[in-house]
């Protein structure tokens, strides 16, 4: 990193006797050496996203098989009509907001007695918190994969705990089991973000509040959630758009079968599978809208993190 | 050891904004300067300045008379002491004091024989091993200095180093600091917002407000002889008393009653063309218990009743505040001072006088009591500009 | 929720039952896993949770086989060049927006939010296609640049707020003790910055190992196939068997690394996750 720092100009100041109306040398030096630094990240970040979404909404308006590519063929915007109006589409369109609503809430009231604990736990705090980032680190398919075990009808430990038949093979289980590895895998991670906030509730806030009466209830709802709402906010609108995306677990446990695919999954079958670049980059353009529409309603709805203020944990 | 020079030294931010204006200032080699005022008066724009970490807009900044604006920082052999101490967290003492001459590639056995002697004089020798999160406040502080003397620079810089220091080591901290700069004869500038390291640190103080000078002078010359309302009110602990009043025949009359001023004063109030209307300064110590006096004490000045509304025992003196009706004074200057001081914010009913009785006095809070003051200490201010009417300097 | 601090037996006895609950969530579907991996296949489906015998078998398996070897490399090799590029990459920048003003800055930190908000799915169209017209389908190179992409996001992020954490004025007592500005970000800043970098680093490699979308849409053969595709493509030891032990034992040993960082690392982790997570 010193190369770096060796060939840029320097920023230290130096003083001129005149100073010019712009901006001084110093300040110049600064905005080069600044905008040095960001151009590779920021290029890449740009090329790699920027161009090939150009490219999908170029493709989204062909007729592109590449089963056979000779068929290939500017078609406007039949492509969304087709998708649009498809019965696959929307119910898995249902579906993973079905999936969505629901372990995001689950995982929100889930997480927030874990970073309760996290942060009150009189004994083992480390292993509490180490403990919890084992869900985050694992590789989701890796975790999928067991609860497929866990699920089969002839190896599973938990079908004959619960005397169920092949649950896998029926939707409403099946989801049901969906939301359960979703929930298990980002449960920690949800709470490890509410913690950060919860740290900075104020002691004395709470002291306070006790001496004027409020019970543990009260203290919870009208000191600690009022204070989080920033970082339950942020951590509600990273989850909520993570989880729309949801593909991993889904393709794992059930391949989307009886009617339990995402978009994301039906997208990758129409690409990968059915090799039909022109509906699976539909489908992409469309759901890049779906996610840009959330978070636009969640800025607008709660105020939530503008850019540039701060931008939630990463999965 | 250096002479270091202001010569119409001007800041000037993007927006035209005006931190320091056209300061003229002379420090001598050895001297020990401070630069005192309220918040956001400058100061530590100046310190920077010199220092180079900020560009000068105009005017030219001299070390041993050579022109420096230019020079960067490094070059300029100056170091500097900040108020947070910025030590290397990294570092042991040893390698945070070492650094500077490590940088200016210096032996090693130079090196260990500087830090040594630093640490030696410091008092620092049995931490140079340790980290500084684990020093103390002011063991950080004093590693902070000892950075500062292994280079044995032209000049030390200090920016406000005891203000993050609690109210005992403050004092203590003070006199070290005191004794080290006059065994090293290092040119020293100070800057604080706290008058009373002003008052028993510096050789010479340099009063700033708003980025211009008021008054540069001895402490104890600042004190007797303030230029300008701003000086008096801010020199000086617990302030000066301000009184509206007027000026009539030699007479001054105000809240207190009325007082025949004494010659020297009202010769001085004469020359300077006093107008009627103006405030009256005077310092609580100038004021005493009329019962401790006798007649002949009494002569030169006057006598008024009050009420004691709060009275502080100190053991040593007693201060007995008393609230005075009539008007009070009021000019931009007093705002300033009321707005550094935070009482701008607290509800005055009247004027709030402060007086310092001697221990003996019977003074009890509720009672009434007979107080004196005398009437050539009494300092005479023009309301419209602040000019000290009565300055003899 | 209680605020007194300090416990009697009672209270230290709750926390306790309530930690071991959390441990216990946690760790089950590891120890399933973990133990599906030692199960000898005929006791694959007597649906116990602990096996009732044991065997390497499936390890040796799996080691026996190019294709996870060659996975495992894939998934080693690809990772590590991805968190070198985008730690270096996102340092930089980070460094320039924590502690330099220029233009473009709030554009740039948006742009970055958008990014990490972005649906991947919608990449693997376009990227599909792209790579196989540049030929970079089924290499490696193919999946680093999406990996570096995704990643930078975050460590411009927390590699930001670390940088945030160092004051100012260090620089500056620096530049007075007579240091030049790169002086200064070598011996003052860079040390300093370390730990941050290292966590960044480590958030950054659990990303990339833990992809399995673009794995599987850029890569077909074992080429470039990461350990999470390979997975879902392994076969048992005949046709008619489905591989549970191989994919458990694979599994578990993808699993080490992650445990053995989080075990080691886990104060870093959560203080790189938490550090800007949350404006303070």
């Amino acid at each position: 990193m010193s190369q770096t720092v060796d060939t840029a100009p320097t920023a230290e100041a130096t003083p001129s006797g005149k100073k010019k109306p712009a901006l001084s040398e110093g300040k110049r030096a600064e905005r080069r050496l600044g905008l040095m630094l960001c151009a590779p990240a920021a290029f890449v970040m740009v090329a790699v996203t920027g161009w090939p979404i150009v490219y999908s909404v170029w493709l989204s308006l062909q007729r592109y098989d590449l089963r056979f590519p000779d068929q290939r063929e500017f078609v406007g915007l039949s492509n969304y009509v087709a998708v649009l109006t498809d019965g696959y589409w929307w119910t898995a369109f249902g579906i993973t907001s079905l999936i969505t609503v629901v372990s995001v809430v689950i995982e929100l009231v889930l997480g927030m007695l874990l970073a309760l604990v996290m942060h009150r736990t009189l004994v083992g705090r480390g292993l509490v918190r180490t403990v919890s980032l084992i869900p985050y680190g694992i590789v989701t398919v890796v975790a999928a994969f067991s609860w497929y075990y866990a699920w089969f009808p002839d190896t599973g430990y938990l079908t004959s705990m619960l005397g169920l038949e092949a649950p896998l093979t029926q939707q409403i289980p099946s989801l049901l089991i969906i939301i359960l590895a979703e929930v298990w895998k980002t449960t920690p991670f949800m709470a490890l973000l509410l913690m950060a906030g919860l740290a900075l509730v104020p002691e004395d806030l709470l002291k306070a509040a006790s001496m004027d009466g409020a019970t543990g209830w009260q203290r919870f709802t009208k000191v600690i959630v009022p204070v989080m709402k920033p970082a339950i906010l942020v951590a509600l609108l990273f989850r909520t758009l993570d989880a729309f995306r949801i593909f991993d677990n889904i393709f794992v446990l059930t391949k989307g079968a009886n009617d339990t695919s995402s978009v994301s999954m039906q997208a990758y079958n129409n690409l990968i599978r059915g090799l039909n670049l022109g509906i699976g980059s539909t489908m992409s353009v469309l759901i890049f809208l779906a996610v840009a529409i959330i978070a636009f309603l969640f800025i607008k709805l709660f105020g939530a993190s503008a850019p540039g203020n701060d931008a939630g944990g990463r999965r | 050891m250096a002479e270091i020079v202001l010569d119409k030294l001007t800041k000037r931010y993007p927006d035209g904004a005006l931190a320091v204006s056209e300061v003229d200032i002379e420090i001598s080699d050895g001297e020990f300067i401070i630069l005192v005022g309220p918040s956001g008066c400058g100061k530590s724009t100046m310190l920077n300045m010199i220092a180079g970490l900020e560009d000068i807009s105009s005017g030219e900044l001299r070390i041993d008379g050579k022109r420096v604006n230019e020079k960067a920082p490094k070059d300029r052999d100056i170091a500097m002491v900040f108020q947070s101490y910025a030590l290397y967290p990294h570092m042991s003492v040893r390698e945070n004091m070492a650094f500077p001459l490590r940088l200016a590639k210096v032996d090693d056995a130079t090196v260990k024989a500087k830090v040594d002697e630093a640490a030696k004089i410091l008092d620092l020798t049995q931490h140079l091993e340790r980290k500084p999160a684990n020093l103390s406040g002011g063991q950080r502080q004093r590693v902070a200095m000892g950075r500062a003397i292994v280079r044995s620079p032209k000049a030390f810089l200090m920016d406000e180093p005891l203000s993050n220091l609690d109210a005992k080591l403050r004092v203590q901290m003070r006199t070290s600091v005191s004794k080290l700069q006059k065994q090293l004869a290092t040119t020293t500038v100070y800057v604080t917002h706290d008058q009373t390291e002003a008052m028993t640190l510096g050789d010479r103080v340099v009063v700033l407000r708003s980025g211009l000078v008021q008054q540069v002078g001895s402490p104890q010359f600042l004190y007797e002889n303030p230029a300008n309302l701003f000086v008096a009110g801010f020199i000086g602990s617990p302030a000066m008393n301000f009184l509206a009043g007027t000026l009539e025949n030699g007479r001054l009359t105000t809240g207190l009653g009325s007082v025949a001023l004494s010659d020297r004063v009202r010769q001085l109030a004469e020359a300077a063309k006093a107008p009627r209307e103006l405030i009256a300064g005077i310092r609580p110590e100038h004021f005493e218990d009329a019962r401790l006096l006798d007649a002949a004490a009494k002569e030169e000045g006057t006598t008024f009743a009050a009420t004691v509304d709060v009275l502080e025992s100190m053991g040593s003196d007693k201060y007995a505040y008393f609230t005075i009706e009539g008007e009070t004074a009021t000019s931009s200057e007093l705002d300033e001072l009321a707005a550094d001081a935070g009482s701008a914010d607290v509800p005055a009913s009247g004027a709030q006088l402060v007086t310092r009785l001697s221990a003996a006095s019977a003074a009890k809070e509720g009672e009434k009591v007979d107080v004196w003051f005398d009437a050539d200490k009494v300092q005479l201010f023009d309301p419209k500009n602040g000019k000290n009417l009565t300055y003899s300097g | 929720m209680a605020i007194i601090t300090g416990g009697t037996t009672g209270r230290k006895a709750k926390w306790a039952f309530i930690d071991i609950v959390i441990v216990l969530y946690a760790l089950i579907p590891v120890v399933w896993t973990l133990s599906l991996s030692f199960k000898t296949t005929e006791s694959q489906t007597d649906k116990n949770f602990f096996p009732s015998e044991w065997t390497f078998q499936n390890y040796r398996d799996i080691f026996t086989t190019d294709e996870f070897i060659r996975a495992l490399i894939n998934s080693i090799g690809i990772a590590i060049i991805s968190t070198l590029i985008a730690v270096v990459l996102g340092t930089m920048a980070a460094y320039a927006i924590a502690r330099l003003d220029f233009p473009g800055k709030q554009a740039l930190v948006g742009v970055s939010l958008l990014i990490a908000m972005f649906p991947q799915v919608s990449l693997v169209s376009p990227l599909f296609e792209m790579e196989r017209n540049l030929g970079l389908f089924d290499t490696w190179a193919g999946l680093i640049f999406p990996y570096i992409t995704f990643a930078l996001p975050l460590a411009i992020y927390t590699l930001s707020a670390f940088f945030r954490e160092i004051p100012w004025e260090l620089e500056k007592a620096a530049k007075m003790d007579g240091a030049t500005p790169a002086q200064a970000f070598r011996r003052v800043i860079a040390p300093l910055a370390a730990p941050g970098v290292f966590t960044t680093a480590i958030l950054v490699f659990i990303f990339c190992w833990n992809d399995f979308l673009f794995a599987i849409s850029l890569t077909s053969t074992s080429a470039s196939r990461t350990v999470p595709a390979a997975l879902s493509f392994f076969t048992g030891a005949s046709q008619f068997e489905v591989p549970t032990g191989s994919i458990s034992a694979a599994a578990v040993v993808i699993t080490i690394p992650i445990i053995v960082f989080v075990l080691f690392f886990q104060r870093r982790i959560v203080a790189g996750l938490t550090s800007g997570a949350v404006k303070g």
